[in-house]
């Protein structure tokens, strides 16, 4: 029992991983990026088609992210070059990816595609308990527990991500260290959406393998609300992403289970918890716990004078 | 000796204000080049400028004799021009390690962390600095922060140094130290460019000086050509200066009981700690302190703006920091904010706008629930004349007016309601000579009249010339008074250092 629902926890967490991840690398270069929601509906319609036409499961998962990429590249534009409203463009590209993947998904809806199956790490998915949840899973949720320790290395580790975290805290400091503040946030934003997108490919190449319409389903948004609650960490993202994916993996087991509270309220309950979560992290972060880089949602202008 | 750096002809406008209009000087290797002007003259344009963060609109600038075009920081790094900011450029959340790290111009990617540790604790020991790598740039003293920028600016090698207003920040003692090692650094070969409007520093440490005045170089002196009236007559020019006299009659009378306040700030530390005070009526009480000591947080709780955790601010027999009297007071006491553009005034409103900010509710500007307009407008006309205040056309919005003037909008309407209290934050600072001396003007005639001023400033000679008493501030806490008359500025400097005065010769 136990290792069934730990297993359904990893599954159903994974896509708001990628999509918590990319997000975080966003806001670390100081970007608010509100479009996740629409750029994973763009990487799961492309992951979906490419795989579709070509057969491949790698050419699919390619696509997406250049697709989220290439969308996340809008935002990159009109926030870093244009210097414009951070907020208004993101909202813009979640409507721009709701509408685009509805238009050009019409014609994929009902058709079918192998999806990721399970591969078995020899040995270590014999272990008790966690072996399952873990060593016996998808090669997308292998590659999220990589990029989870990546992204934390790159962070703290190299001079790179010492940069763009500069870039998100005090963005005037990165440009007479002489770091070209308008490149590096560029690459942020567009890497960081074309993670988004692997995670919507997620979720129309592994969780079910078929595009349905809008289906992210409000997951980008828990991801947005996850990426304050991991305090723009990595590993916190993880697990953040979990306790998610274990409550959907939860309202999906007593629905099985066939209880009497009604379906409506179960499939509620991850959205309810986002607020809760918001609620909790805010209260944190005004008791000074403060891991919000300082600079963010703020434009920079080299010639501004303040 | 050929010119390591030359600059020929620089101009640079922004919208609606000339910052720069012609400036040309040189510097050699290893020497120290002051650049002397009042606030507004367009110092840190020019540095700002010279560092590649600002485009000169046009104008030469040459490295060994080599005509370049700056387009960013980097340009201008790799070249070896590095510049402490004014305005630190750190990240306050990040270690002094990492701070220092991303100044490192040959890190590579992916770096051994030991190594440079090593590389730059070397250098911390050598200058005989006391600073943690691992702790937070925010808990350190802003004497501190700034010499991790000079640090950084040494780990990259640079060739000429900038420093802009470095000795703001500093003790008269640390001043000194900083000196020394500039003097280190001469000998080296390296150039300085120094900029201060502080005329002792500027004899003491220059090798050569130019005069800077209104966007213009008007003049370059070898040290021997000047003395410190002829820099003065030159960076004033024929600017007048208004004339004042101090109120030397105190009465006994107490306006305002500071008792045992504490303020703590969002990160639970305090920044004010058990401070007392009484401030007598009609006096000018100079505070004296390195900024971010807790003046500022003494001025927010004194004027309404934060709340004290603890403590009383007693005046007429009630305390005000937990009373109803709390708004009727905070309303009647006057405030010139460290910051006038954010919190001084509305900078898209007009000065006739930002003049009653503070009385609109007062009938005599009112018609029924409209606004008299006329009477307004005629408010606007006295306080201008009054003032002096160089308006531009009616309703010009108050940003464009120069900060000498916005600073006599806050003036005007703080004093329009005759307060018993003024609390003045930093108020001289960026102004010109000038009109710096008209606030001290503003603030003496005052005192005269009974009104009680508390002085924040940063120089201590503005202090010294204009208080009858001063309290001494360190972390938070009220160190000690001294009387200005029979002080040197050395013996405050300790104090500001947190060394208690108490070193009359009684307990050695």
């Amino acid at each position: 029992m136990l290792e069934i629902l730990l297993d359904a926890t990893v599954r159903a967490g994974t896509p708001i991983l990628f999509a918590t991840l990319g997000a975080i690398i966003n806001e670390r270069a100081g970007i608010i990026n509100l479009g996740i929601e629409g750029l994973m509906l763009i990487g799961a319609l492309a992951g979906f088609a490419a795989t579709h036409s070509s057969g491949s499961l790698l050419v699919g998962v390619s696509a997406a992210f250049v697709a989220a990429f290439a969308a996340g590249s809008i935002h990159a534009f009109i926030t870093v070059q244009l210097r414009g409203n951070q907020i208004v463009s993101g909202l813009a590209l979640t409507m721009f990816g709701i509408g685009i993947t509805a238009l050009f998904g019409k014609q994929l809806v009902g058709l079918t595609i192998d999806g990721f199956e399970r591969v078995a790490v020899p040995g270590l998915s014999q272990l008790p308990v966690v072996g399952k949840a873990i060593f016996n899973q998808n090669l997308l949720i292998y590659l999220s527990f990589f990029l989870v320790a990546a992204i934390w290395l790159f962070f703290y580790r190299t001079r790179w991500g010492l940069a763009v975290r500069t870039l998100g805290e005090n963005p005037a400091a990165a440009d007479t260290c002489g770091v070209p503040v308008n490149l590096y946030r560029f690459l942020a934003v567009t890497s960081g959406s074309g993670l988004v997108g692997i995670g919507g490919a997620y979720l129309s190449l592994a969780s079910t393998p078929m595009w349905i319409e809008n289906m992210s389903a409000g997951r980008g948004w828990i991801a947005v609300a996850l990426v304050i609650f991991a305090g723009w960490s990595s590993p916190k993202a993880l697990l953040g992403a979990y306790l998610f994916g274990g409550i959907t993996a939860m309202q999906l087991r007593f629905q099985a289970l066939g209880t009497t509270v009604s379906a409506h309220i179960l499939q509620m309950l991850p959205y309810f918890f986002t607020i809760i979560v918001l609620v909790i992290s805010t209260l944190r972060l005004q008791k000074g716990a403060s891991q919000q880089p300082e600079s963010l949602g703020l434009p920079y202008d080299r010639e501004d004078r303040k | 000796m050929p010119d390591f750096l030359k600059i020929e002809h620089i101009r640079k406008t922004f919208p609606g204000v000339i910052a720069l209009d012609d400036v040309s000087f040189s510097v050699a290797p290893g020497e120290i080049h002051t650049l002397l002007g009042e606030n507004g003259a367009g110092k840190s344009t020019l540095m700002n400028v010279l560092t590649g963060l600002y485009h000169p609109d046009s104008g030469e600038i040459r490295i060994d004799g080599r005509r370049l075009s700056f387009t960013s920081p980097r340009d201008s790094l790799a070249c070896g021009i590095g510049m402490v900011h004014q305005h630190f450029m750190l990240v306050p959340a990040h270690s002094v390690f990492e701070n220092i790290l991303l100044a490192l111009d040959n890190l590579p990617n992916l770096f051994s962390r030991k190594k440079y540790r090593a590389r730059i604790k070397q250098l911390i020991d050598e200058f005989q600095l006391d600073l943690d790598l691992d702790s937070p740039v925010w808990k350190l003293s802003i004497g501190a922060q700034q010499w991790i920028e000079l640090i950084k600016l040494l780990l990259r090698d640079c060739r000429l140094l900038i420093l802009d207003e470095p000795t703001a920040v500093l003790t008269p003692q640390e001043a000194e130290r900083l000196f020394k090692v500039l003097r280190q650094l001469k000998k080296q070969g390296k150039s300085i460019i120094f900029i201060s409007h502080k005329m002792r520093e500027v004899m003491e440490i220059s090798d050569q000086v130019t005069i800077l005045k209104k966007g213009r170089s008007i003049a370059s002196l070898t040290r021997g050509e000047y003395d410190e009236r002829k820099l003065a007559a030159l960076m004033i020019g024929a600017d007048k200066i208004p004339e004042w006299q101090k109120n030397l009659q105190l009465s006994t009378q107490i306006s305002l009981d500071i008792q045992q306040l504490s303020v703590r700030n969002d990160r639970g530390l305090s920044d004010l700690e058990d401070f007392s005070l009484q401030l007598i009526k009609g006096e000018i009480l100079g505070i004296a302190g390195v900024a971010g000591n807790g003046q500022k947080a003494l001025a927010e709780v004194l004027t309404g703006l934060r709340k004290a955790s603890h403590g009383r601010i007693m005046a007429n027999g009630e305390d005000l920091n937990n009373s109803s009297a709390r708004h009727s007071y905070i309303a009647g006491i006057a405030h010139i904010p460290e910051d006038r553009k954010t919190i001084g005034i509305a900078p898209d409103m007009s000065i006739d706008d930002n003049l009653i900010m503070k009385s609109f509710k007062n009938s005599a500007f009112a018609r029924g629930i409209f606004q008299d307009k006329k009477s307004i407008r005629r408010n606007a006309q006295e306080k201008i004349a009054q003032f002096a205040i160089k308006s531009g056309p009616e309703g010009t919005p108050v940003r464009y007016l120069s900060g000498g003037n916005i600073q006599k909008v806050i003036i005007a309407r703080e004093l329009s309601e005759k307060p018993a209290v003024l609390v003045a934050l930093y108020p001289t600072r960026g102004l010109d000579i000038g009109s710096a001396e008209y606030v001290h003007k503003v603030i003496a005639d005052g005192a005269a009249q009974g009104m009680s001023t508390i002085l924040i400033a940063e120089d201590l000679d503005e202090l010294l010339k204009l208080s009858d008493r001063i309290a001494v501030m360190f972390r938070g806490r009220l160190i000690g008074f001294v009387d200005p008359q029979n002080s040197s500025r050395e013996e405050i400097g300790l104090m500001m250092s947190g060394e208690t005065g108490e070193n009359d010769g009684g307990e050695a």
